[in-house]
């Protein structure tokens, strides 16, 4: 049976996330012929609703309010809402993104709802639709399926593909005014830490760097390095603790998972809690002086020696490559 | 400050993760208190000492979860409860676990409640926020800085590697992300100590839960382990060689640049 699907578009700085377009694709999977509506939610944010039709949305409501010009859990719940009252959704599908993250739980308790969260896989579509996540750190996968209630999904960034952009399709856009009130937390300020603005999670190539990375300045070799390739910085527990880079960074058990196009582990053994953060990626580089490096074991391509030599020689031949594309 | 730590017994992070009969095999394995769950008791005994109160820290499971929660006793929380559900449910999901947790908190009138982030077997990280909207109070996910005065609280929390800096007020739940503390170690005189701490132990029946209340939402139909990666291919020759190599790899054979 075909469902009638909400998902929420993440705006960040003006722009959609790429992982909106993703869970447009999720929805008309899970919608299988149903209504696929955008949901927007902001203040200022209705410019890129055609993008989302663009992207295979059929129509897209928006709540606009001063109130949600920071995202907190009370304005942007109380905006959801109201939206989903109206609607009555069969299906919602949010990116599994700090935001998602955040806000889904409440809508699911809210709407008296299971969640499955981090989904990197569907499988069918409509009633029979099969999802699958990590569990164990991304050791395990498992398939779930909804017993009871709506189905609502938060979908893991990079992992589902999105539908092609169509500048030709057309959806109406409706805005519903909402009362926010009540906020009980004031949003002072955020601190920007994240290089060049491409985040971790949504990271297409991540150059991540372990203790082989000695210092806070050896991690500068490993930025340029992502800058050229448009990609985000990682690294190990082992070059945290060190205090070699912040926390934020990152990846493994404790940490983040990411799973970009390409990653280039750089000075990291490989323990078992780092590789838990990381081994679904598509394609991944290992550079270590050690050749019994645990690394290597989940690498595609490896180079052993000092990541100091061959980082820069890496960024040479990436730039060459691109004056010569 | 009436403080509580929602607290999960999950494997250890070192465990290799075997799969049979379509289950996870616990047997043998090494059980932790959930990493993040370490950052929550470590912040709520640090807040106690500072302004007074008591550190309940609270979980759901079996028998098996009492030795986390003596684990948190010793590290210096003051009471521990386990409602074990064993007998009486088969399956949980986060719908459940969160409306068994809000039946035992509605009437304690907690100040603080602390939870991890996410739980690393799982890893849905929904019980936190779903339990705040059961109780009606607010709840601030991935913190990495805690600061009360009086019921004002100023928080410092992760969101994807920028730091958000925000205000609320208490009543409130916040889920710890890695960096908020350095988890202490139970000392010896805080493991004999935590022996005769109180621990008490309920059951679905004790707080009025019928099984049908706490039915599940989400069902698993297949676990399994991901697929082997076949061997890589470490490079050979001189350096320079090498990384050309690996561009062109990168470019030709595997297409990601």
């Amino acid at each position: 049976m075909s469902k009638k699907v909400l998902v929420l578009g993440e705006v960040r700085e003006g722009s959609l996330r790429n992982v909106s377009f993703e869970a447009i694709a999720a929805a008309k999977q899970i919608a299988d012929g149903g209504e696929v509506v955008g949901v927007l939610i902001g203040d200022g944010i209705a410019s890129v609703a055609s993008e989302l039709v663009a992207y295979g949305a059929d129509r897209v409501v928006t709540v606009e309010h001063p109130h949600l010009k920071a995202y907190t859990s009370d304005g942007f719940g109380q905006a959801f809402m109201a939206i989903a009252e109206q609607e009555n959704p069969e299906a919602i599908v949010f990116g599994h993104t700090a935001l998602g993250k955040d806000l889904s739980p409440k809508i699911a308790s809210k709407l008296q709802s299971g969640l499955i969260s981090d989904v990197t896989e569907i499988e069918g579509a409509g009633d029979t639709a099969l999802f699958i996540r990590p569990i164990y750190s991304g050791k395990a996968f498992e398939k779930v399926k909804v017993k009871d209630g709506i189905v609502f999904v938060t979908i893991r960034p990079n992992n589902i593909a999105p539908l092609v952009k169509d500048e030709s399709r057309t959806g109406s856009v409706a805005a519903i005014s909402v009362d926010i009130t009540n906020l009980r937390t004031i949003i002072k300020e955020v601190v920007r830490k994240s290089t060049a603005g491409v985040d971790l999670s949504e990271a297409k190539v991540v150059v991540a760097g372990g203790r082989g990375v000695k210092s806070e300045e050896g991690f500068a070799p490993l930025k340029e390095l992502a800058n050229v390739l448009g990609g985000a910085v990682g690294a190990s527990r082992g070059a945290c603790d060190a205090d070699y880079c912040d926390y934020s960074l990152q990846i493994g058990q404790t940490g983040k998972v990411v799973t970009p196009d390409l990653y280039i582990a750089a000075g990291i053994s490989g323990a078992i809690q780092h590789l838990a953060g990381m081994s679904n990626s598509k394609v991944i580089v290992a550079i270590n002086k050690d050749p019994e490096a645990n690394i290597f074991k989940v690498a595609d391509y490896g180079i052993v020696g000092d990541l100091f030599e061959v980082i820069p020689l890496l960024i040479e031949e990436f730039k060459a490559l691109k004056v010569n594309a | 400050m009436n403080i509580f730590v929602l607290v999960k017994r999950t494997f250890d992070t070192e465990e290799k993760i075997v799969v049979a009969g379509g289950k996870i095999q616990e047997d043998g394995a090494e059980f932790i208190i959930n990493p993040y769950d370490e950052y929550a008791i470590e912040e709520a005994i640090q807040k106690r000492d500072a302004l007074g109160g008591k550190v309940t820290v609270v979980t759901i499971g079996g028998e098996d979860a009492e030795k986390q929660l003596r684990t948190a006793l010793a590290m210096g929380a003051d009471e521990a409860v386990l409602i074990n559900t064993e007998d009486d449910l088969d399956e949980l999901d986060q719908y459940s676990s969160a409306y068994i947790l809000a039946e035992y908190l509605k009437d304690k009138e907690a100040d603080l409640i602390l939870a991890g982030n996410v739980a690393i077997d799982g890893g849905s990280g929904q019980v936190g926020p779903r339990l705040a909207d059961l109780l009606g109070i607010n709840y601030v996910t991935t913190i990495t800085s805690l600061e009360i005065e009086g019921t004002n609280v100023k928080i410092v929390r992760d969101i994807e590697g920028d730091s958000e800096v925000l205000e609320t007020s208490l009543p409130l739940l916040v889920t710890a992300q890695q960096g908020l503390n350095e988890p202490r170690y139970p000392s010896l005189p805080g493991i004999m100590k935590a022996k005769k701490k109180p621990l008490a132990e309920l059951e679905l029946d004790d707080l009025n839960i019928d099984e049908d209340d706490v039915a599940v939402k989400i069902e698993t139909v297949e676990i399994y382990l991901p697929p082997q990666k076949a061997a890589g291919r470490v490079l050979a020759g001189e350096l320079q060689a090498q990384v050309k190599e690996l561009v062109n790899l990168l470019h030709s054979e595997a297409k990601v640049i």
